[in-house]
């Protein structure tokens, strides 16, 4: 059982572990240029999950500004109530221009604990990390996981929002009951919790570097493509046998 | 504004807002001399921030500038400190060199259409490398690193109007240099989880002492995404096919920057956030890198010997030289770094030299294949005087830059106990008589084939910025004070952070 | 005009206003909620991709051509690095925006900074999209066309 949980309390990392695995895997196995490329992006998008998933919070939403919360924490607290409500809200209001957002600010549900508007980690210790430290809340947060997986890959305060709005979407009556949920958390602290921005800050840096980067390789795939007429890495590197050595060498070559 | 207070963002914001300016000069009209000229004064601009950067550094200590105000650790810093004054010096001036002797070079190489891009994207590769060794902020380094690698790709793929193998060389590169840099924020990912914060000094502060896995799965994963763009030993596969089939002037460029920077990043990582003492370095030096030099310095300097492509044997040449550069680091001593300074920049100089002279052999006889090289001694003397110069510099014989890192680097061995290290160094220097003595013994002794044309020298664009290296590599042969005391007081200050 | 992908071309057409609209609307919220420059840089770029997708990409040429496109890219890109470079100008740090309106006790400056980058931002990336569309749907095909 301590094994399974071993595993279960991770899953965030083992997806990170699995997908970067299987990006790293075809870019090495693959001859096909644009097969590697796909494959590069997998690995990528691997450590963007990782990274958001280090910057979750239990009971954390989006670190979007919410509407009453600088009302809430003026009044010292005791509002918090408030701030739940105006999470359960955005449920409904599927049809906003935004319908993914308030859906993963509510859910906020898995991952690491952080005292609010800390903007680190406490210092070095690792149990924070691996998130043993939710608090005597979290349980009630797991109650809707399966939600949570994609959350994880998700709560980017912009970027993400936008293309992942159909999964938002389907997990939308859990994120409902995770409403909740964080109302009730959201009661108890008396103030909002937002996740830690920063890991999304940066790897909305590293998405865009990713973007340019596929983008880079695919203009050289079609050069590629054009100067040799194949994107097969095998042709290509016979094409280049025969131009350098002449026909008879290459086949000996590749004999 | 205070120029003088703005000083240390200089290097970065110039040549980044710049870049675009020159992208949108025409290409055609003048022969593209717009963007060139107006790129050449930005780059001089910089090199002359850089110089008064390590001017102040040196004699007034550390420089540590906020970006937008906020201070660090939770604001980006700008962080220069002796060692990476050296490197900015480097960086620029080299920069300095290349781009007043790249038109010619280019003109003849490139789509001539493709001469504002060209210059847009040396400049911005510039700012890559010039950021990521000024930064003191450890995510900075990855978005640097990245901004100066996409334009290399570029750059590279340029060369495919002359060979189009440039465009899978630059393909592999992209591949590599991705899974590097992708390697390098896992990294960075699990030194962020294990301290929450990203500013080198803080990370140096949150760690000390402190002995996780975490920690060393984080170490492992920087060293490899850097060892991969620094081409260390088995890492190199991408690097000698980039740099014989990017244009010219593009090799001389990253071949004497860009794996320079990379082998900073290292140092700057073991050093100034991991840290000396932290309890694994030693492991790492003795059982990684050491061994990776090693085997860099004798294998890579072996395949040199092999290769009738000029570019490509310097590129291997390049791969072993990493190998002594990582080697000196491996002694985890005082000297050993310092030597490793030391090598780091002498080896720009030389290995710029070097290519900027098969540049002009590549311009006047159309080819980087040994065969061009022969009898060039009487039909390009001056080229290839600055090619036997720098090459006996790479060499290491006395009187050149090459003899005093190789002497700094045996005097580190020596001092760390480890004559057998001492052995090595001298023993893969043979390799390098061989190599170089090959292309020598082929300008010198061998005739010019029969039917070869009348050539002329270089034109004086290319020369001048040549020779001005050339000199550099006999002038900080025997005038030490600057690389070697500044190496050692930065050297000093690296361990002294570790302490 | 031909008959051809006809409700295609009426959907397009209805499409392209509101989904500009709906770029403006997540450039400028960009302050308040999720937005900001990257995203609508990109829905604003997605509008002309659909004209060019089912008008042409000659059709599209006349509205938006190469040239203009390159001036765009520049300028966007200097609105953004050059408001960072312009609080350099104003005394204070490279980025640091409350140099813009430093009688300000609410960091004023910090907002306008930000306006300013996103809009330089958001004209830069969606003129790049445009850039990128064009070149790679736009090539000469050198390639015989057996070989495809």
């Amino acid at each position: 059982m301590d094994i399974l949980n071993f595993f279960a309390e991770r899953y965030n990392y083992w997806i990170f572990i699995t997908l970067m695995m299987m990006g790293l895997y075809i870019v090495i196995s693959r001859g096909n240029l644009i097969k590697k490329l796909i494959g590069l992006n997998v690995f990528q998008t691997s450590v963007f999950i990782y990274y958001i998933s280090i910057g979750k919070i239990a009971g954390g939403t989006a670190p979007i500004y919410v509407a009453g919360d600088m009302e809430s924490r003026a009044h010292g607290g005791g509002h918090g109530a408030e701030n739940g409500g105006g999470h359960s809200a955005p449920g409904a209001d599927g049809a906003d221009a935004l319908p993914g957002k308030d859906a993963l600010g509510a859910g906020a549900l898995h991952a690491d604990d952080m005292p609010h508007g800390d903007f680190e980690l406490a210092g070095n210790d690792l149990a924070t990390l691996t998130g043993n430290a939710q608090g005597a809340h979290a349980p009630a947060l797991h109650a809707a996981p399966d939600a949570g997986a994609p959350i994880a890959g998700a709560p980017d305060s912009s970027g993400a929002n936008d293309i992942l709005a159909a999964p938002a979407l389907k997990i939308e009556e859990h994120a409902i009951a995770a409403a909740d949920a964080v109302k009730e958390v959201a009661h108890q602290a008396g103030d909002v919790v937002y996740s830690n921005p920063l890991p999304h800050v940066l790897i909305l840096t590293a998405i865009v570097v990713g973007i340019a980067t596929t983008a880079v390789g695919l203009a050289l795939v079609v050069r590629i493509r054009e100067a040799y007429g194949t994107i097969e890495e095998d042709e290509l590197e016979s094409a280049d046998n025969v131009a350098e050595f002449g026909a008879a060498r290459a086949q000996e070559a590749v004999a | 504004m205070n120029i003088l207070a703005q000083l240390p963002v200089i290097p970065i914001i110039l040549p980044l807002v710049t870049a675009p300016l020159a992208m949108l000069m025409p290409s055609e009209k003048m022969g593209g001399r717009a963007p060139f000229v107006f790129a050449t004064f930005v780059v001089w601009a910089v090199f002359a921030a850089c110089a008064g950067l390590l001017h102040s550094v040196a004699t007034t200590g550390p420089i540590s500038y906020h970006l937008g105000d906020w201070a660090p650790p939770i604001g980006i810093e700008y962080r220069i400190d002796l060692a990476n004054a050296l490197v900015l010096t480097l960086v620029s001036g080299i920069a300095a060199l290349v781009f007043p002797f790249s038109y010619e070079s280019i003109r003849s190489e490139i789509d001539r259409r493709q001469i504002s891009y060209f210059y847009a994207a040396l400049l911005i590769c510039m700012t890559g490398l010039l950021g990521v060794t000024i930064t003191g902020d450890a995510f900075n380094v990855f978005v640097f690193l990245e901004i100066s690698s996409l334009s290399t790709y570029a750059l590279v793929a340029m060369g495919a109007d002359k060979d189009r193998r440039a465009l899978t060389a630059s393909f592999n590169y992209l591949v590599m240099g991705t899974i590097g840099a992708t390697f390098f924020v896992i990294g960075l990912g699990l030194l962020y989880q294990a301290t929450g914060t990203l500013n080198m000094a803080d990370l140096k502060i949150q760690l000390a002492g402190d002995k996780n896995r975490m920690v060393e799965a984080g170490f492992a994963f920087i060293v490899v995404g850097m060892g991969l763009k620094a081409a260390m030993f088995p890492m190199h596969l991408w690097m000698p096919n980039a740099y014989a089939y990017a244009p010219s002037a593009v090799s001389a460029f990253i071949a004497a920057t860009s794996t320079k920077v990379a082998v900073y990043v290292i140092i700057r990582f073991i050093y100034t956030v991991i840290g000396a003492d932290f309890s694994f370095a030693p492991a790492a030096f003795a059982w990684l890198i050491a061994p990776l030099a090693i085997a860099g310095m004798f294998f890579a300097s072996g395949v040199a010997i092999f290769q009738d492509d000029v570019k490509r044997m310097l590129a291997y040449s390049s791969v072993g030289q990493i190998g002594y550069m990582l080697f000196g680091v491996s002694f985890g001593t005082e000297p050993g770094l310092a030597a490793s300074l030391v090598h780091l920049f002498n080896h720009g100089l030389m290995k710029g030299a070097l290519f900027m002279a098969a540049a002009c052999v590549m311009l006047r006889v159309g080819s980087h294949n040994c065969s061009a090289y022969a009898g060039l001694a009487r039909r390009m003397p001056f080229t290839a005087g600055a090619f036997i110069v720098s090459g006996l510099s790479l060499i290491g014989v006395p009187l050149t830059v090459g003899f005093i890192s190789k002497w700094q680097l045996l005097a580190a061995a020596f001092d760390s106990g480890r004559a057998w290290a001492g052995f090595l160094i001298v023993a893969s220097s043979f390799l390098a008589v061989i190599y170089v003595g090959r292309v020598i013994e082929l300008m010198v002794l061998k005739p010019a084939p029969a039917d070869a044309p009348e050539i002329k020298e270089a034109p004086l664009s290319m020369l001048v910025p040549m020779l001005i290296l050339v000199a550099a590599n006999v002038y900080f042969g025997l005038h030490t004070e600057l690389t070697v005391d500044l190496s050692e007081r930065a050297a000093h200050a690296l361990m002294g952070a570790g302490r | 005009m031909s008959i051809e992908h006809l409700i295609l071309r009426v959907v397009i057409k209805v499409m392209f206003a509101p989904i500009l609209l709906f770029a403006l609307y997540v450039q400028f919220h960009g302050d308040y909620g999720p937005g900001g420059g990257f995203q609508a840089g990109v829905i604003f770029a997605v509008a002309f991709i659909l004209h060019a997708l089912i008008m042409g990409l000659d059709e599209t040429k006349r509205v938006l051509p190469i040239g203009a496109l390159k001036a765009l890219m520049v300028v966007g890109f200097l609105f953004y690095a050059g408001t960072g470079a312009a609080t350099m100008l104003l005394g204070a740090n490279l980025l640091g925006y409350d140099a813009i309106d430093p009688q300000s006790t609410h960091h004023a400056g910090q907002h306008y900074g930000i306006l300013l980058v996103e809009f330089g931002v958001g004209m830069a990336v969606a003129s790049t999209m445009v850039m990128i569309f064009y070149h790679f749907a736009g090539r000469e095909p050198e390639i015989r066309d057996e070989d495809w």
